[in-house]
């Protein structure tokens, strides 16, 4: 046990010595003022910024990039006005509540962030009349559905890995959130690293995230199972994984923002109520097919059948003949790919960082406690009502809180039904 | 058993008062400690308890007893506020009990133990004590902060503690967790830590479950020396021996119900437990098979139950 | 290489604001997680709505130094309660993830445009310390010593808060040892053994968990007021998941259920984590080290971090200085 966990230990560490690449220098020393511009999820590309002084005089201009971003640094501290030029944004986007200056104040070296909230056109309150308020409301209200729809396929792959791991093992895996963001990093890599298509280079990824699945549970999480870890343990045992990763992460991709060399800005098409880039559909019905096979494979499939058994109650299921630890193994290797192919599509649809999968694990949680811990369906269910809630809710909520409705959600049900929509009540004594 | 001698009063008393009751299930006794009128517990689709009328009279003994699945230990949760009943009362000393919760049970003078025992690995034997004596001034948050104030409770809750201990001989373990004792050591501690709230009731969940012979005979004094200091005693137990030992009178439950009541020396010849419980095999325990098919078939409710509610 | 640096950065360290700050949250992280078993995933939220509590009372209320204080003391309390009534009832393991999530509600709130105007958004807020510092007992200049050839000297400043801290950490250990002695701290540990034992022994478990959230809450909400004031400003990003993982690592580094054990894990974590960024970044300096930048060797030791957590919890679950046989995670 003591060799196999060093040898695991070492070979991450391994990782880091042959995939240190270039060197991605973040922004050291900082003053001024900067933020990111993103309309409708997707980042905007050529709006001017301009920074003058307090009293009006001019001190920068600044073009966001592709990434959405934009920097202005400033040679004294003190306060700045920040002028967005709403000519310069996309035909159909418009500042939300028509503000687009900001005065902010800048510390010694410091930087501070301004933003501006865009929305679509039309989607305001107080343009034309009732009828064409409440059209625009459901136009909205379609394509958020449409997007919510979307999400929520998202987390419901990395869900459904992280639902069954729990099941058959008792781990909550805080580390979840880092095979998902280990999918968009391999993929990205044979991408734009090796040159390959993104399809071929998603393919390799997944098989890729799969096989280092069955190596974490082969040497690492099956060792300590057999050990007898408690699950407490286990669990911090996983954030010390996390970290680890997501550092490593750090290391070898950078901070920074970046997007697959295919497919990346593609314009919309409109689809009864609903626009979006022909991408999103592909990837929804990528998405779509994997989850009914996985669905069919656990209804129907031995090791499917096997693998529910071992979820519902593993001391049975071994008692009756079902190899625990292979069904286990085959798990953490299905559920790290398709907990790949979750990053790579949630890359494909917003754009690829080494936080991403740690920001989705809440939401990931969130799908899989809604659906009662360990259930594969719940969690189906449980990720698509997170994943529509999140987006549907921004009709109301603004959007940078969205994520916080979902989490209130989640806290809610956990209160109502702990047991999740699908999961059953424990028995006591 | 030294017990034995000294005993025969009580023994007598308990026993003089069942002496006229009849078989029947949920007959009334002289003077009952705990009266229970139709509680109903279902799991999903399954009854897992549903009891008339059940009374235990104060000063005795009483063995409840029935295959497995019966529901014994969910009527116990239910009894002790760690379950809710779906439906039903009871009272415990003329007080109502339903809705109460868990520790105010235990306090009003109810105290279980649990059939896997309960024992505080990562405390000491003497701690562990400690914890069952009620009204502890130190237990308040600011008066713990102040040793002055709780130091003289905390010698006599001791000494009350190390005479149990003596009692039920772990004295010689007060010292050690109480995870490194053995499976009857466990049992004893947490039967000697329930005495130590000053129950009126004891309930004891399976008592002799994985206890090894040697320490059988010990605690079954010690079931008995309840009575004698005046408590009431309600076990579930498996082993019929055991039951025909020490018990005053015997409930036999079946399918979450009560099916009969008797005292042990005939309780066993009663038809309705020949064919509810004993059936065809007499004596024996269920064998695997059975046990996976009852199981399974609780299962099977369960599943269909729940796919009932999803697709509401 | 620069050794001098490196070693007074490092020895100072050990007391600095850092390991102060973290050592107090984490001792409150002791009281829910080490003694009574509670997985509060949620600390950084007690020490951010603290933070924040004093840096608006006195930014955007205008209201004097100590009021922010005990504002910041009752929110603490506030949001001990609130995320307790719900969550104290539920399984383990359901209470790591509703924390979790609670705590992430708090930051983002915090960082929200729409509430820029009081929580001041992403930058947070700054200029809520005069009250503080002016009382400051340590005249302008420096204090310390020389170590042979090490310098250690804080400003009067630093030297201010530290000691503000240290003192704090004090009172909060004492606190800790008189309650974990008495009964109180029995029932606490009870619970954590097996909550279904103690309730049957006739004790309010939910009481006695929502007094250790309460407790560990507001010795974490220290903390956070720590965090304001030593570095003149609160931003929402510093009271994020990641800082509540670090706080683990300290205290199962110092070994959990152990009064001391947060401190010398906190004092050891930063010991550790400037000794290694000093030792690799002057490397990557004189070129020692060619295969890595300064910003990758920051990342390397919160790679290190993890490996370190790992490593103790499958080698030494009791801690550096823990008895394997009372380890308050059951690891085995």
């Amino acid at each position: 046990m003591r060799r196999a966990v060093i040898a695991f230990t070492a070979f991450l560490g391994g990782l880091i010595f042959l995939l240190a690449g270039p060197a991605h220098a973040g922004p050291a020393d900082c003053q001024g003022l900067r933020g990111t511009l993103n309309f409708q999820g997707q980042p905007v590309n050529g709006a001017r910024i301009s920074v003058t002084t307090e009293d009006g005089k001019p001190v920068a201009e600044a073009t966001t990039d592709a990434q959405g971003r934009w920097d202005v640094q400033v040679e004294d501290p003190g306060r700045y006005k920040v002028t967005l030029d709403v000519g310069s944004l996309p035909q159909n986007a418009e500042a939300r509540g028509g503000t687009n200056v900001r005065t902010l104040s800048v510390y010694e070296g410091n930087c501070s962030t301004a933003l501006f909230p865009l929305q679509p056109k039309g989607g305001g309150q107080d343009q034309g009349q009732q009828s064409d308020d409440n059209s625009a409301f459901w136009t909205r209200a379609a394509q958020l559905t449409f997007e919510g729809f979307n999400l929520g396929l998202i987390i419901a792959l990395a869900a459904l890995g992280l639902s069954l791991i729990y099941g058959t093992t008792g781990l909550t895996n805080f580390a979840h959130g880092e095979l998902v963001t280990l999918g968009a990093i391999l993929a990205y890599g044979f991408n734009a690293g090796m040159g390959l298509g993104l399809i071929p280079a998603a393919a390799i990824a997944v098989i890729v995230a799969g096989l280092l699945g069955y190596l974490q549970d082969r040497f690492f999480w099956g060792q300590l199972r057999r050990r007898g870890t408690g699950i407490i343990a286990m669990m911090i045992i996983s954030i010390g994984v996390a970290l680890f990763l997501r550092y490593l992460f750090l290391i070898v991709f950078g901070g920074q923002t970046e997007a697959y060399t295919q497919y990346n800005a593609q314009p919309g098409v409109q689809v009864g109520p609903i626009s979006a880039a022909p991408k999103n559909f592909v990837a929804m019905g990528i998405e779509l097919v994997v989850l009914i096979i996985v669905g069919i494979a656990l209804l129907r499939t031995r090791t499917g059948k096997a693998a529910r058994a071992v979820a519902d109650n593993p001391a049975l299921a071994a008692s009756s003949g079902i190899n625990v630890d292979r069904v286990v193994r085959i798990i953490w290797t299905s559920g790290g790919a398709i907990a790949a192919l979750a990053g790579i599509m949630l890359g494909l649809s917003q754009n690829l960082k080494y936080t991403m999968g740690q920001e989705m694990l809440l939401l990931i949680f969130a799908g899989v406690t809604l659906g009662g811990l360990g259930t594969a369906f719940g969690a189906l269910i449980g990720s698509l009502v997170v994943g529509l809630f999140i987006q549907v809710s921004t009709l109301w909520v603004p959007p940078e809180l969205k994520s916080v409705g979902a989490l209130a959600v989640l806290i809610i049900v956990l209160l109502v039904r702990p047991q999740g929509i699908l999961g059953r009540r424990e028995r006591i004594g | 058993m030294h017990a034995e001698t000294m005993s025969t009063d009580r023994k007598a008393a308990a026993l003089a008062a069942f002496k006229d009751l009849a078989r029947d299930p949920g007959v009334p006794k002289p003077d009952p400690i705990l009266v229970v009128d139709h509680v109903v517990r279902r799991f999903g689709g399954l009854t897992a308890v549903d009891v008339g009328h059940v009374e235990i009279q104060r000063g005795s003994i009483t063995a409840l007893i029935g295959p497995n699945g019966a529901g014994k230990t969910t009527f116990f949760n239910q009894l002790t506020g760690f379950d809710t009943a779906d439906a039903g009362s009871w009272t415990f000393n003329g007080r109502s009990m339903n809705g109460v919760p868990a520790h105010k049970v235990a306090r009003s003078g109810m105290v279980r133990t649990f059939q896997l025992t309960k024992a505080l690995s990562r405390l000491t034997v003497l701690e562990n004590m400690r914890l069952g004596a009620q009204k502890q001034k130190g237990e308040n948050f600011w008066r713990a902060l102040v040793p002055r104030v709780w130091r003289a409770q905390e010698d006599e809750i001791t000494e009350r503690a190390e005479e149990l201990l003596a009692r039920f001989k772990l004295d010689a373990k007060r010292d050690d967790f109480a995870g490194s004792l053995s499976g009857g050591q466990r049992k004893l501690l947490e039967m000697a830590r329930a005495l130590m709230v000053n129950p009126e009731l004891v309930m004891l969940d399976e008592p002799m479950a994985g206890v090894n012979p040697a320490l059988t005979q010990s605690l079954l004094g010690h079931v008995k020396d309840l009575r004698e200091q005046g408590m009431t005693v309600l076990f579930v137990e498996h082993d019929m021996d055991m039951v025909r030992d020490i018990s005053d009178w015997v409930i036999v439950m079946a399918q979450g119900a009560v099916i009969a009541e008797g005292p042990p020396s005939t309780i066993m010849s009663d038809q309705r437990v020949i064919d509810a419980y004993l059936g065809a095999h007499h004596d024996a325990p269920l064998s695997e098979g059975e046990l996976e098919a009852q199981l399974q078939e609780a299962e099977a409710a369960l599943e269909a139950e729940i796919e009932e509610e999803t697709q509401k | 290489m620069d050794w001098i640096t490196i070693f007074s950065t490092t020895i100072k360290s050990a007391v600095g604001v850092e390991t102060v700050l973290y050592g107090i949250a984490a001792i409150g992280l002791n009281v829910h997680f080490g003694y009574t078993g509670l997985l509060n995933f949620g600390q950084a939220a007690f020490m951010g709505v603290a933070g924040y509590g004093l840096a608006v009372t006195v930014v955007v209320l205008g209201m004097p130094f100590w009021a922010g204080i005990i504002f910041g003391l009752i929110a603490a309390v506030i949001l001990a309660f609130l995320l307790g009534i719900p969550t104290l009832q539920l399984r383990a393991d359901y209470l790591a993830i509703v924390t979790i999530a609670a705590a992430e509600i708090v930051r983002l709130v915090f960082r929200s445009v729409q509430f820029k105007d009081v929580f001041g958004g992403s930058d947070g807020h700054r200029g809520f310390t005069e009250g503080f510092y002016a009382l400051n007992p340590y005249p302008t200049g420096n204090y310390g010593f020389n170590l042979g050839p090490i310098p250690l000297f804080f400003n009067h400043r630093t030297m201010w808060v530290i000691t503000v801290g240290w003192v704090l950490i004090a009172l909060a250990c004492l606190i800790v040892h008189l309650l974990m002695k008495s009964p109180w701290g029995r029932v606490l540990k009870a619970i954590r053994e097996d909550e279904d034992a103690v309730r049957s022994l006739g004790k309010s478990v939910f009481s006695y968990k929502m007094q250790a959230l309460v407790l560990g809450g507001v010795i974490g909400s220290l903390g956070g007021f720590i965090y304001g004031l030593g570095y003149a400003s609160v931003q929402p990003d510093v009271f994020g998941t990641e800082t509540t993982f670090y706080m683990y690592t300290m205290v199962i580094l110092g070994g959990a259920a152990r009064v001391l054990g947060p401190v010398i894990g906190s004092m050891l974590f930063w010991v550790l984590l400037v000794l290694i960024y000093g030792v690799l970044s002057e490397a990557v300096r004189v070129g020692y080290i060619t295969f890595m930048d300064t910003n990758q060797v920051g990342a390397l030791r919160w790679i290190l971090v993890g490996a370190g957590l790992i490593l103790l919890l499958v080698y030494r679950p009791q801690g550096i200085f823990g008895d394997k046989r009372e380890i308050a995670i059951d690891a085995r």
